[in-house]
C-alpha cells in the first residue's frame, strides 16, 4: 500500500470520528441548555473549550451565545473543527484514497457528505436542531457499518481502525479534562444538583449516560465516572478500551507485514500503562496532570506511525 | 417523431422509420411510458451523484465537481456498421504507431515529401529526447481513442486522433453500469455486446509492455495530476477497476535506477506506468522545471529502460491538428493502403490559397486551434455572432499557421428525452482501441457524447455536452 494511501485512510477515519464527536458535544450541550434554569453561557464555553476551539471562536464571537456556539460548531467554515470542515476533510481524504476503499464504503462517506451539506446550508434553527444532529449521528453509523461491513481485514482496515481510536482516545480525555475540576473528590458542592448536571454532561458528550447508569444503578460518583471513561474495557470509547484495541490492530500490520515499529512499543508503553494504574492513584497524583500526559502521548503515537508507515516524506 | 429532420438520424435515419439496429429497442420504447422514463433519468441522476461519478470543469471553483448529464436513451451500433468502423480504426492506429516509430527514427516520411519537415520541426509535441529511443514491446501509443462522427447511413469521418491520453472511459463502464441497473429487462431482449472487460484487457495490455528488468508479474500503476484534476475521477476508476496503484508525483523517486513507489514497507519499483499526466510535467529534471506533478528523473530512466510509459513521451506529435490532415498520406505511406475511414475536409490556414478560402467564408466553417482541446478556442461559424466572427477574423489573420479549418457537419442525431418528450440532438463517437505487441483490440462500444441543447453541435463535457450509452449489437 502507498505511505500516501495509509495516511488518507487514517485522516478519513480521524476526521470522520471527529465530526460525530463535535456534534455529540453540540447534542450534549444543548441538552443542558434545556434543562437549566440559569444562565447557558458556561455551558456553551465549556462546549467550546473541550471542541478545543476557544480561540478562534473568541475571534469570531464576544459571548457563547447558544445559537452562535451551534453555528460554529456545526457549519462554521471559519472553524476546522466544524463538523462541516472536518466532514468535508473526510471525504477529501476518503476520495485520495478511493482505490483503498469498497464502493460501498466510498458510497457511504459521499452520501454523508452531501447530505449533512445541504442540512447546514443555512443556519439550524432550534427546532431543526435535534433532527440535524441524529441526521449527523445516523449517517456516521452508517459508514461505520460499511466500514465493518464490506472491508476486507488487512492493513487497509488496521489504519481506518487506528485513526477512529487514536481520535476517538484524544476526544474522551479531552471531554474529561475540561470538565477535570468538576470530578475532583475535594470540590466544596459534592453531591450538588449543579455537580449532577455536570457529570451528565461529561457522559452525554461521550454516550455513556446510559451505560454508566446501567452499570452502576444511578448511583453517580465523580471517581466511578472518570474511572468508567478511562478504565473500563466494556466501554467502547474508554481510553482502555481503545488501547486495547490499537494494540490488537497493531498486532496484526506486524504479522501482516512481518515487521514491529517504534510505533508498537509506544502503543505497548501506554497499554500497560492503563492496565496497571489504579483510579485511585490517578487521582491521587492529579487528574488534570494523568490526562494531559495522555494526551501527548497519544499525540506522539499518532506521529510514530506516520513517521513508521511513511505518510509522506 | 413529426416531420422529416434535416440530419441523419441513429435511431430514425433521414426518413423518420426506425433503423435496424433500433428495431427492438423501439418496439421497446413503444410499451414505456413517458413518466416512467423520466422517472428512470432522475435515479440515473442520483446513482451517478451517489457513487461519485463527477467532473472538475477547469475555472470554475465553486461548482469544484459538476455532473455529466446522462441521456438513458442508448446509442446502437449494427454488428457489420461496428466490424467497418474496426477495421478502419486498427488501420489508422498501425499508421499512428509506424509514423511516430519513423519520425523519432529514420524520418523516411519527411524525406519523401508527404509531410512537410517544418510542421515537425517547429512542433512543441515532437520530443527530441525520444529520437532514436525504442519504447519497450515497440509501442508508442498504448491506449487511443479515435473520435468519429457520422454525416449518414454510411458516411463515418475520423474527426480527431486522440493518442496523448485520451479520457472518458469510465463514462463508457459507468454508463453500461447503470443502464444494466436500470434497464436489466433491455438487455434480456436485445444482445449487447460486453464492455465490462476493458480493465482486464487493459492491465494484460499494459503488463504485456513491461520493460526487460520486470521480475513475475509486472508492477503496474496509474500515474495522476492529483485530485483536482478534472479526470481524477476517471484515474482512480481505472487504477481501482485493475487492482493497481493510483500514484501522484510526490509518491514517487529514483531508486537503484528504477522509479518505485512509496509504501507502508519501504520502496517498491514500478514497471509499466500508465501516466495520465502530459509530457510537459513528467519530469521536472528534463520538462517543466516548475512541474511539482512529476518525477525527477523518470525520462532518464524511462531512456535506459527502467520503465514503461504508456502512453510514450512525444506521442502528441500524431495526434495534433496541423498533422491530422495529412493523415491519409500517413496512412497510405506506411500501409500502402487507401484510407478505410476518411477524414473531414480540412483547410490548413498556414497555406495561402486556403486561408483566403477560409477568411471568406468563416460564417459557414468550424475553425480550430492547431494546439487547442476540449472545445476551447474554436470557432463554430454558423453559431457565432457577427462580432464574433470579426473578434475570430483578426487572430487568424495574426497567426494564420495557428489555424485549421473544416466544414460544418451536419452531425449525426439520437433522441434524448425530454421534459416535452424524446429530441434529436447531435452527437459524436469515441471508441477506445488498446495495443500491445501482440495486437490491436477496439472495445465494441465507446463513448457517445451528446450536445444536450438544441441545434448545437458542440459535444464537449467542458462546454455543457453529456453522454450516453453506446451498444454494439452482437448479430445485425
Amino acid at each position: 500500500m502507498l505511505g500516501r494511501t495509509a495516511a488518507g485512510l487514517f485522516w478519513m477515519a480521524r476526521y470522520l470520528e471527529r465530526s460525530e464527536n463535535m456534534a455529540r458535544l453540540v447534542e450534549a450541550g444543548f441538552r443542558m441548555a434545556l434543562t437549566r434554569a440559569a444562565s447557558d453561557s458556561e455551558e456553551w464555553g465549556s462546549v467550546i473549550s473541550t471542541a478545543g476551539v476557544n480561540n478562534a471562536y473568541l475571534a469570531r464571537h464576544q459571548a457563547y451565545q447558544a445559537d452562535k456556539v451551534v453555528d460554529f460548531m456545526l457549519r462554521d467554515k471559519e472553524n476546522a473543527g466544524s463538523v462541516l470542515c472536518v466532514l468535508q476533510a473526510a471525504r477529501e481524504n476518503g476520495r485520495m484514497t478511493r482505490t483503498a476503499l469498497t464502493r460501498e464504503v466510498w458510497e457511504a462517506i459521499n452520501d454523508t457528505w452531501m447530505s449533512v451539506r445541504d442540512a447546514l446550508r443555512r443556519p439550524v434553527t432550534e427546532s431543526a436542531l435535534p433532527e440535524v444532529l441524529t441526521m449527523i449521528r445516523q449517517q456516521g453509523a452508517q459508514v461505520r457499518g460499511a466500514i465493518t461491513g464490506t472491508m476486507l481485514r488487512n492493513d487497509i482496515y488496521s489504519f481506518v481502525q487506528l485513526g477512529t481510536l487514536v481520535e476517538r482516545a484524544d476526544s474522551t480525555a479531552r471531554i474529561l479534562d475540561a470538565k477535570y475540576f468538576v470530578l475532583l473528590p475535594h470540590t466544596a458542592s459534592i453531591g450538588s444538583s449543579l455537580d449532577n448536571v455536570q457529570w451528565e454532561m461529561i457522559l452525554r458528550s461521550a454516550s455513556a449516560e446510559r451505560s454508566f447508569h446501567w452499570l452502576n444503578g444511578g448511583n453517580a460518583s465523580p471517581v466511578a465516572i472518570a474511572e468508567f471513561l478511562i478504565f473500563d474495557t466494556r466501554l467502547p470509547r474508554s481510553l482502555a478500551f481503545c488501547y486495547d484495541a490499537i494494540t490488537d490492530y497493531l498486532s496484526a500490520l506486524a504479522r501482516e507485514y512481518g515487521l514491529r515499529t517504534p510505533a508498537h512499543d509506544l502503543a505497548a508503553q501506554i497499554e500497560s500503562m492503563l492496565t496497571s494504574l489504579t483510579i485511585g492513584r490517578v487521582m491521587e497524583n492529579g487528574l488534570h496532570e494523568f490526562l494531559s500526559g495522555f494526551m501527548a502521548q497519544n499525540a506522539g503515537f499518532s506521529r510514530q506511525i506516520e513517521t513508521d508507515y511513511r505518510f509522506s516524506e | 417523431m413529426g416531420e422529416a429532420p434535416q440530419f441523419f438520424d441513429e435511431m430514425g435515419g433521414f426518413a423518420g422509420d426506425t433503423r435496424a439496429p433500433y428495431a427492438s429497442y423501439d418496439g421497446w420504447l413503444s410499451e414505456t411510458s413517458r413518466p416512467a422514463l423520466l422517472k428512470k433519468s432522475l435515479e440515473a441522476q442520483a446513482f451517478f451523484r451517489r457513487t461519485g461519478i463527477t467532473f472538475n470543469v477547469y475555472g470554475e471553483a465553486e461548482a469544484d465537481e459538476r455532473l455529466i448529464p446522462f441521456d438513458l436513451i442508448p446509442r446502437i451500433i449494427g454488428a457489420s456498421e461496428w466490424t467497418t468502423l474496426v477495421r478502419g480504426i486498427e488501420q489508422r492506429v498501425k499508421a499512428i504507431n509506424a509514423f511516430l516509430y519513423d519520425l523519432y527514427h529514420r524520418q523516411e516520411i519527411l524525406r519523401a515529401g508527404r509531410v512537410p519537415e517544418r510542421l515537425i520541426r517547429e512542433n512543441a509535441a515532437f520530443e527530441p529526447k525520444m529520437i532514436g529511443f525504442d519504447p519497450p514491446g515497440g509501442i508508442y501509443t498504448h491506449i487511443v481513442g479515435v473520435d468519429l462522427v457520422r454525416t449518414g447511413p454510411d458516411q463515418f469521418f475520423v474527426l480527431e486522433d486522440n493518442a496523448r491520453t485520451p479520457s472518458g472511459v469510465s463514462y463508457m463502464l459507468e454508463n453500461r453500469e447503470t443502464m444494466l441497473k436500470m434497464f436489466p429487462e433491455l438487455f434480456s431482449r436485445i444482445k449487447v455486446q460486453p464492455v465490462q472487460q476493458y480493465p482486464t484487457q487493459l492491465r494484460r495490455s499494459l503488463e504485456r509492455c513491461a520493460p526487460g528488468c520486470a521480475k513475475g508479474r509486472p508492477t503496474v500503476a496509474v500515474l495522476t495530476p492529483g485530485i483536482h484534476n478534472s479526470a481524477y475521477f476517471e484515474h482512480a476508476f481505472l487504477a481501482d477497476q485493475m487492482g493497481v496503484e493510483l500514484v501522484e508525483g510526490h509518491d514517487l523517486r529514483v531508486v537503484d535506477g528504477r522509479i518505485a513507489m512509496r509504501t507502508t514497507r519501504g520502496f517498491e519499483p514500478i514497471d509499466v506506468l500508465y501516466r495520465r499526466l502530459d509530457d510537459d510535467y513528467l519530469d521536472p529534471l528534463n520538462f517543466r522545471p516548475d512541474s511539482m506533478l512529476g518525477v525527477a528523473g523518470i525520462m532518464d530512466v524511462y531512456r535506459a529502460g527502467g520503465i514503461t510509459l504508456a502512453n510514450a513521451p512525444g506521442t502528441g506529435i500524431a495526434d495534433d491538428k496541423a498533422i491530422y490532415s495529412y493523415m491519409p498520406e500517413i496512412i497510405e505511406f506506411y500501409t500502402g493502403q487507401k484510407p478505410l475511414l476518411p477524414n473531414v475536409p480540412t483547410w490548413r490556414c498556414a497555406e495561402k490559397e486556403a486561408l483566403a478560402y477560409v477568411l471568406e467564408h468563416l460564417p459557414e466553417l468550424v475553425v480550430k486551434e492547431v494546439h487547442g482541446s476540449g472545445g476551447y478556442g474554436m470557432l463554430v461559424g454558423p453559431a457565432a455572432s457577427k462580432a464574433e466572427i470579426r473578434t475570430f477574423r483578426e487572430k487568424l489573420e495574426a497567426k494564420p499557421a495557428n489555424y485549421i479549418a473544416q466544414p460544418t457537419l451536419a452531425l449525426s442525431t439520437v433522441p434524448v428525452l425530454t421534459k416535452a418528450g424524446l429530441a434529436p440532438r447531435h452527437v459524436d463517437l469515441r471508441p477506445f482501441v488498446l495495443v500491445s505487441p501482440q495486437g490491436i483490440d477496439v472495445t465494441p462500444g465507446g463513448l457517445t457524447r451528446v450536445a444536450m441543447k438544441q441545434g448545437s453541435l458542440v459535444v464537449n463535457s467542458s462546454q455543457g455536452g453529456g453522454t450516453k450509452d453506446t451498444w454494439v449489437l452482437k448479430e445485425d
